[in-house]
């Protein structure tokens, strides 16, 4: 009787000591970026050059993105979901991994989440976090948050000129607005065994090329208020993303 | 029986001090603890302050600070403070274009601000961010050849010999033997709590006043993409501390004098890069730029409408610079400008727990 007392007491410290049950994964991830597979980093700003698929060049000098909402689908299709986000700064490398509190059995899932806020989530100022880092998209084109920050200079060897591509809800016209976010629904399978880190992968170059085109001359600065230039961005969303783990 | 319930109560034991931390039994002074206001707006908008582990506010510690500010023992000579450069009546910051040090030796830069130092999440401090806490700040001017122009060993001598510090010393800290490491934390206490959060513009967010036509236009244009787009560097109304604290090269120069941020990285992608002054109160900041060279708002405004120059590292976010600014209006202009003063707060620079208390 006092060995079953013993161990009923022993149990909430050996559980406390103890580590996760190792069919638990702790989902991590890690964000890069690459350049149609030449990775990017923050040293490249603003130095090395690269080409757009209408052949113009250009540098990189600041890239920042939300993405949200990370679900993973196992084959059985059971889903595991967060609503945490995570702001990438491809200047501050903390921000270039991130410890969810998704936490999935070991097996083979693939991977989804929401470059931007979905509607439910982009509310204005609601976030103190992306409040401080000055995130946040005008009240007068919708109200919430950016989806992305990203601009470079282009035709840098001859007459540089600035390009912002600065992404969120597209504005219609006078206070009437449409939702940009995407959904990236990547097929890929994903093995997720304990110490498994999904590596979310950017091709920058994607933005200029899949499946619409980008035109520097047209769209370069001012694309906040441009409808065109906020609906191509979240056309050309859907390819830039891609996974693996690592 | 008894023995061997003993053994099981000592084996739990054990298991429990196996998942705890060693307790620090040593005995720590602590002066009284004194938490920052923070502003209601604040709370409700932006990230908390970043304080220090290492220097807990404390009243003493603050009371300490202050006093030492405004005292003009730390210069070499006994004739300058910090507050002589950085005066509580222009937002702690100086109406010279540059700051004179004790021997006449005039600086090359534009005294800044000092209010909401403990939002300042990036923890870079100075123009050109060569200093990563506020403790470190402090250091600097003390010894500087071009301002107070004193040693450490002597300023400390100074206090020490003092009748009155040594004992202020025991309250904030707990000795009477004083050192640099004590004076810039003292000091630090007290820049943290320079809160200023209570301008007619934080009054409008809290629902408490209602801004004026011209002001209400000025906001559009301020965040305005096609108008003044000044909100990607300097902040909006849910991120009031009007600034985002990092380094931006604005357009103010073809070639540079001063490299700023380039200066204390060694990258010259750096070059010509400055912090982003917070906007708060302008009214009483003039002048402005990192070197001073425009005396007033009109001046800012037409730099950014009309005056931008290229240079190698200029910020993309000064998109137009083949037009030479955003070409706002005259009409915008002043409507612009009478937001910006809208974000002065007069009762942070007589807030009496700021004054000389000498």
């Amino acid at each position: 009787m006092k060995k079953i007392i013993f161990f009923l007491l022993a149990t909430p410290f050996l559980i406390a000591c103890s580590n996760d049950s190792v069919d638990n994964v702790n989902i991590n991830f890690k964000f890069s970026q690459n350049w149609d597979g030449t990775q990017v980093t923050n040293a490249d700003f603003n130095t090395t050059l690269y080409v757009n698929e209408m052949g113009r060049e250009l540098n990189i000098s600041r890239m920042r993105y939300l993405l949200s909402r990370f679900a993973l689908t196992n084959q059985n299709g059971d889903v595991f979901t967060t609503n945490q986000f995570n702001l990438v700064d491809m200047a501050n490398n903390a921000t270039l991994t991130f410890n969810s509190d998704l936490v999935v059995p070991e097996g083979t899932y693939t991977l989804s989440f929401i470059y931007g806020f979905n509607q439910e989530d982009n509310i204005n100022g609601a976030y103190p976090i992306l409040n401080s880092a000055s995130w946040n998209w005008p009240e007068m084109l919708g109200g919430g948050y950016h989806f992305m920050q990203y601009e470079g200079s282009y035709d840098v060897n001859t007459v540089p000129k600035p390009y912002n591509l600065h992404n969120g809800t597209a504005r219609v016209s006078d206070g009437v607005f449409e939702q940009n976010f995407v959904t990236i629904t990547l097929t890929n399978p994903l093995v997720i065994k304990t110490g498994s880190e999904i590596n979310i992968k950017m091709n920058i170059a994607e933005w200029f090329k899949n499946p619409d085109l980008w035109d520097l001359d047209l769209y370069n600065i001012t694309l906040m208020p441009n409808f065109a230039a906020q609906k191509l961005m979240q056309r050309n969303a859907r390819s830039v993303f891609s996974a693996t783990i690592n | 029986m008894v023995i061997r319930f003993s053994i099981y109560i000592l084996l739990l034991l054990l298991l429990a001090s196996s998942c705890s931390t060693s307790e620090n039994t040593e005995e720590v002074y602590m002066a009284t603890p004194l938490a920052l206001e923070i502003p209601q707006l604040f709370q409700d908008r932006i990230l908390p302050p970043v304080t220090s582990p290492t220097n807990p506010q404390s009243v003493e510690g603050v009371a300490l600070g202050r006093k030492l500010f405004f005292d003009p023992i730390l210069s070499a000579d006994g004739t300058q403070a910090c507050a002589s450069c950085h005066n509580p009546q222009n937002a702690f910051s100086d109406e010279r274009r540059f700051s004179v040090g004790i021997d006449g030796s005039i600086g090359t830069r534009n005294s800044m601000p000092l209010h909401n130092l403990a939002w300042n999440y990036n923890q870079k401090f100075f123009w050109d961010g060569r200093a990563i806490t506020i403790e470190e700040q402090i250091f600097g001017p003390v010894t500087n050849p071009i301002e107070m122009k004193n040693t450490w060993p002597n300023a400390v001598a100074s206090l020490q010999n003092q009748t009155t510090y040594p004992e202020l010393f025991r309250e904030a800290f707990g000795t009477t033997t004083i050192d640099s490491v004590l004076v810039s934390k003292a000091i630090a206490q007290f820049l943290r709590t320079l809160i200023s959060a209570n301008s007619r513009f934080d009054r409008h967010l809290m629902g408490e006043n209602i801004l004026t036509p011209q002001e209400l236009n000025g906001i559009d244009v301020f965040m305005n993409e096609s108008k003044g787009d000044c909100f990607h560097c300097h902040g909006n109304p849910f991120n009031p501390l009007w600034t985002d604290n990092t380094f931006h090269n604005n357009g103010l120069d073809e070639t540079f004098s001063d490299l700023g941020l380039g200066n204390v990285s060694g990258d010259p992608r750096d070059n010509g890069k400055f912090k982003a002054p917070s906007l708060r109160n302008l009214a009483f900041t003039a002048p402005y730029m990192h070197d001073g060279r425009f005396e007033t708002l009109e001046e800012v405004i037409n730099h950014y409408s009309e005056g931008l120059v290229f240079s190698e590292t200029i910020d993309p976010l000064m998109k137009t610079i083949a037009q030479g600014g955003v070409q706002l209006t005259e009409s915008d202009k002043a409507d612009l400008k009478a937001f910006l003063l809208s974000l002065s707060d007069s009762g942070f620079i007589n807030n009496p727990d700021f004054q000389n208390p000498n």
